[in-house]
């Protein structure tokens, strides 16, 4: 009990601080869980961040989670999630208070006038930010291209895209791999730098 | 309403691969689908999210829950999108590393990237459309544009923090537009 306490602990002091995306947290959840607190080893850390990634959801919490298992099992993840998750609930909810509190307001107004173009901005660097990573070759330009055309031009529900893309990832590695054709599929680093900020 | 709400972001969290921004135009879809909020407002809600330490695409999920059904839509909101991830953490924890060297699951990723940059870029268009900046060519529009252009130019090549570049851009409004 004493340790699922201090497992929730941990996370909890980290979690307000997972501004800058996931990857920000690695420096400072090795700090803790290994240098401080001797619970992993440094390269086990590693490692279940790079696993979280592709996991779907929040890195961070992905990560939280995984940490978690590995040192007190199913009630270590679940306690380090609640822990990571808690901080940030309450200040999403502070400022939705003071969303419904404000909104109206002319100057709020104006304010907001002014940031929808700079999100605008924030979604097209976070698109920037994965284009290496994401784009590899003409293959999986194709793919973007006509996922693009998808959702854009035939309305379909983002969801079924993300399956269709999964789904013809087998098929093209798998008719790339009769033809004899070699395909990158796999880049450690590629994946980090993809992962790197890609929950801001 | 709360029921509505875990499924909605159930099937979110279920899907959110490279997280972030990727899952916002899936949100988008189903609130404005639902009839919950225009795209308009759904904009400022990504607005907060993003300003708000934690990942963006929780944040949203908070925020819209909140928005539709207070303290307990918020909550729910919340557990919907994680839960997902928890549990399939805790399948994947249970046989550690098999998964990230097989085969199948790196076509399965080859595909999706190039799918996660899409919805991000598609993403960004919805948004564009609904500020307005391509609708007509007026003073207003220009300045909105121009917000745009100097915020990507800071992203980019000045490397200057999210929050900061959406806090400018805030002040910027509350100078011009009121």
């Amino acid at each position: 009990m004493k340790l699922l306490f201090q497992i929730f602990l941990t996370f909890f002091k980290l979690s307000p601080i997972t501004f800058g995306g996931g990857y920000a947290m690695i420096p400072v959840i090795q700090r803790e869980v290994v240098e401080e607190k001797r619970w992993l080893e440094e390269e086990e850390v590693t490692d279940l961040f790079a696993l979280a990634g592709s996991i779907p959801g929040a890195i961070a919490i992905n990560a939280a989670t995984f940490i978690g298992y590995r040192i007190a099992g199913i009630t270590g993840a679940i306690a380090a999630t609640i822990g990571v998750m808690i901080p940030t609930f309450f200040i999403v909810v502070a400022l939705s208070i003071f969303y419904v509190f404000f909104s109206g307001h002319p100057k709020v107004e104006a304010a907001f006038e002014g940031i929808r173009p700079a999100v605008v901005a924030l979604i097209v660097f976070a698109a920037f930010k994965m284009r290496k990573s994401a784009v590899v070759d003409k293959t999986t330009f194709a793919v973007a291209a006509a996922a693009f055309m998808l959702l854009l031009f035939f309305r379909f529900h983002p969801v079924f895209v993300i399956a269709l893309g999964a789904v013809s990832g087998i098929l093209l590695i798998g008719i790339k791999d009769r033809l004899g054709i070699e395909t990158a599929v796999d880049d450690h680093e590629q994946q980090i730098e993809y992962f790197m900020g890609a929950d801001i | 309403m709360l029921w509505l709400l875990f499924k909605t972001f159930f099937l979110t969290g279920l899907v959110s691969f490279g997280g972030g921004y990727a899952i916002i135009p899936v949100i988008e879809t189903e609130v404005v689908w639902q009839g919950w909020m225009t795209t308009q407002k759904f904009t400022d809600i990504v607005a907060i999210a993003g300003m708000s330490p934690g990942p963006i695409a929780t944040n949203t999920a908070v925020f819209t829950g909140y928005q539709m059904a207070g303290w307990a839509g918020a909550a729910i909101s919340a557990l919907a999108m994680v839960l997902p991830s928890l549990i399939l953490v805790l399948i994947v924890a249970s046989f550690f590393n098999r998964l990230n060297h097989n085969r199948v699951m790196k076509s399965i990723f080859y595909g999706l990237r190039p799918v996660v940059i899409a919805l991000i870029l598609f993403a960004s268009v919805k948004f564009a459309l609904s500020t307005g900046m391509a609708a007509e060519v007026n003073l207003h529009v220009a300045s909105l544009t121009g917000i745009f252009i100097v915020s990507l130019y800071s992203l980019v090549k000045r490397g200057t923090h999210p929050a900061y570049v959406i806090a400018m851009a805030g002040l910027v409004g509350m100078a011009f537009y009121s």
